[in-house]
């Protein structure tokens, strides 16, 4: 359980943090949201106990102020971008294990769990970024602590390898681990999710559940379809009678849904028979060259 | 709480570290090599090597560790820390179960570690070519001169430490390493023989301006490990040994354990405030 109560950081001239009080229970896993700056990346090292902060912040009864580093000790934790030392995968695990104090075979538990196995004798710095973040969450598993911190862990990680780590990171909340997680991401935070803390310049300003994000904040998600040349004028026209805001660009066509509405742009193109060669969902603001149907 | 196991263990990994370290390496092969070079002189009249002495050859080494010893103290002490607050991997670590205390003192603990083991194997070569040549005689001074040349490496270690948790950059940590290196091998005693000059500093004034270097230090307690007094260095050796006598070395010896305690207190004490500037990325 985590619990912060009036957590307040400030740096030389700016308060990053101001006056954030939330609870966290165990085994639930709640996504910080916000935009850069937001505080979300604060408010995890506040967690860590790697930076001083007004306020009360305690991690399963551990205050972290008076003791960081027993806080460390009950989180393993995943940074957005892990910098590891220049060793091996075995190397390196075997170091945190160390420092952890875990026994060896901890290790290749660990190396199994997030199927590193095959790749334990390769250097750290020859691992794609997905191993790289697959290494991260072993060595934050090593100790097997009961709450899991994770920046950002999928922001540089492409479909498959952000699939992957979320699809990891949900047995083991399933599995009864706390997940404490900031994202800008929202198929991430819906994912992975109980529950949504929304953090705009340092402060909280809204607690909701990850489905109720979007419509909450007016965040759009757009649908990008793909269809062939010839039927791209029948696919617009179709879009722009249905009322759709859309915006072509390139070979594909980017529609605004909400968020459950996803497929009705798709069901609407197989009524009037436009194949559709291939489609993507993309939540955020786009930044694209074209023209927009309103 | 400190816990040694975790010192223990960051030190064990910056010594692996060190010891891969290509520059390391080199300055390694370099320093045994030319004090292998010192300890052997070419028989005027032959092809025959003839062996130094050990108090001649320590001699010889004393001006060898002058140049060596504080350069790669002071960079690898300075490109520690650096370097890692630079990639992100000390942020990493300090997320951790460790603090930085522990964290601090494990990497110099290494670092140290492999700079006394590059001195060792250096002096040792040396040291044994003699011993096979039969000039076991003055052995005691030649091992005093290597415990001096320890604490030395030690100093600059720490000040390049210190270095280190103040740079904003490794290469802003290695510029100010080699500037510093310069100025305690060769702008210091400039600066002090200029001003003594010009100012006509009293004999005694310029003397413990000079110890204020740790590099002095050593030279002047290495200089007594191999004969009775100072007259060598001119009045203000002659100074020091009608002023201090017998108590000069240990004076000098905890001198340069000053020099080792105190730039690494301060970095201690830098390090363990430091918070935005330690952990890299976005702050918020």
């Amino acid at each position: 359980m985590i619990i912060a109560r009036h957590l307040t950081k400030r740096y030389d001239h700016t308060t990053a943090l101001d006056d954030v009080s939330f609870v966290i229970e165990a085994g639930e896993a709640v996504a910080l949201w916000g935009a850069n700056g937001a505080g979300k990346t604060t408010t995890l090292r506040c967690l860590l106990g790697v930076q001083g902060f007004e306020g009360e912040l305690t991690v399963n009864g551990i205050q972290v102020s008076q003791n960081g580093k027993a806080a460390r000790a009950a989180i393993g934790y995943v940074p957005q971008e892990a910098a590891f030392y220049d060793m091996t995968v075995l190397e390196t695990l075997h170091f945190y294990a160390r420092l952890k104090k875990v026994i060896a075979q901890r290790v290749h538990d660990v190396l199994d769990q997030v199927q590193l196995t095959a790749h334990s004798s390769k250097r750290v710095n020859m691992l794609s970024g997905g191993m790289k973040q697959r290494l991260a969450l072993a060595v934050a598993l090593l100790a097997d602590p009961p709450v899991l911190v994770l920046d950002e862990p999928t922001a540089n990680l492409d479909v498959k390898a952000q699939r992957d780590f979320i699809h990891t990171v949900q047995t083991l909340n399933r599995a009864g681990k706390t997940i404490v997680f900031s994202s800008h991401r929202l198929d991430e935070v819906i994912a992975l999710g109980s529950r949504v803390l929304v953090l705009a310049e340092g402060k909280l300003i809204l607690e909701c559940l990850p489905h109720e994000l979007a419509e909450k904040l007016g965040l759009h998600r757009w649908l990008r379809i793909w269809v062939s040349e010839q039927r791209k004028d029948d696919t617009l026209k179709l879009l722009d009678e249905q009322g759709y805001t859309f915006m072509p660009n390139g070979r594909s066509v980017y529609v605004q849904v909400s968020l459950g509405g996803k497929i009705a742009p798709l069901r609407s193109l197989e009524l009037a028979s436009i194949p559709v060669e291939d489609f993507d969902l993309i939540d955020g603001e786009l930044v694209l060259q074209g023209d927009s149907h309103d | 709480m400190i816990e040694f196991a975790n010192i223990r263990t960051i030190a064990e990994k910056e010594l692996r570290d060190a010891l891969r370290n290509r520059w390391f390496i080199v300055f390694t092969i370099a320093f045994a090599g030319l004090a292998l070079a010192l300890s052997a002189l070419i028989h005027p009249g032959g092809t025959q090597l003839r062996m130094m002495s050990y108090s001649r050859t320590a001699a010889s080494l004393i001006n060898l560790v002058l140049l060596f010893v504080p350069l790669i103290g002071l960079t690898l002490g300075s490109a520690n820390l650096a370097s890692d607050r630079e990639t992100g991997a000390l942020a990493y670590l300090l997320a951790q179960p460790v603090n930085r205390f522990e964290v601090l003192l494990g990497k110099y603990v290494g670092m140290a570690g492999a700079l006394l083991a590059t001195l060792t194997l250096g002096f040792g070569v040396a040291g044994v070519a003699l011993a096979l040549q039969g000039s076991i005689q003055d052995a005691g001074g030649y091992l005093l001169t290597v415990v001096l040349a320890y604490l030395l490496a030690l100093a600059t270690l720490s000040l390049g430490f210190l270095m280190s948790t103040v740079a904003q950059k490794t290469t802003a940590a290695l510029g100010g390493a080699l500037f510093l290196w310069l100025f305690l091998v060769f702008i210091g005693d400039l600066g002090i023989m200029g001003t003594t000059v010009s100012m006509r500093m009293p004999i005694e004034a310029v003397f413990f301006i000079a110890v204020l270097n740790p590099l002095q230090m050593f030279k002047l307690a290495s200089i007594l490990t191999i004969q009775a007094n100072l007259e060598v260095l001119g009045p203000a050796g002659m100074y020091a040994t009608d002023q201090f006598g017998g108590l000069l070395l240990p004076l000098l010896l905890i001198g340069l354990l000053i020099w080792i305690v105190v730039p690494l207190l301060g970095a201690l004490a830098l390090f363990s405030r430091q918070e935005k500037f330690v952990l890299k990325g976005s702050a918020r």
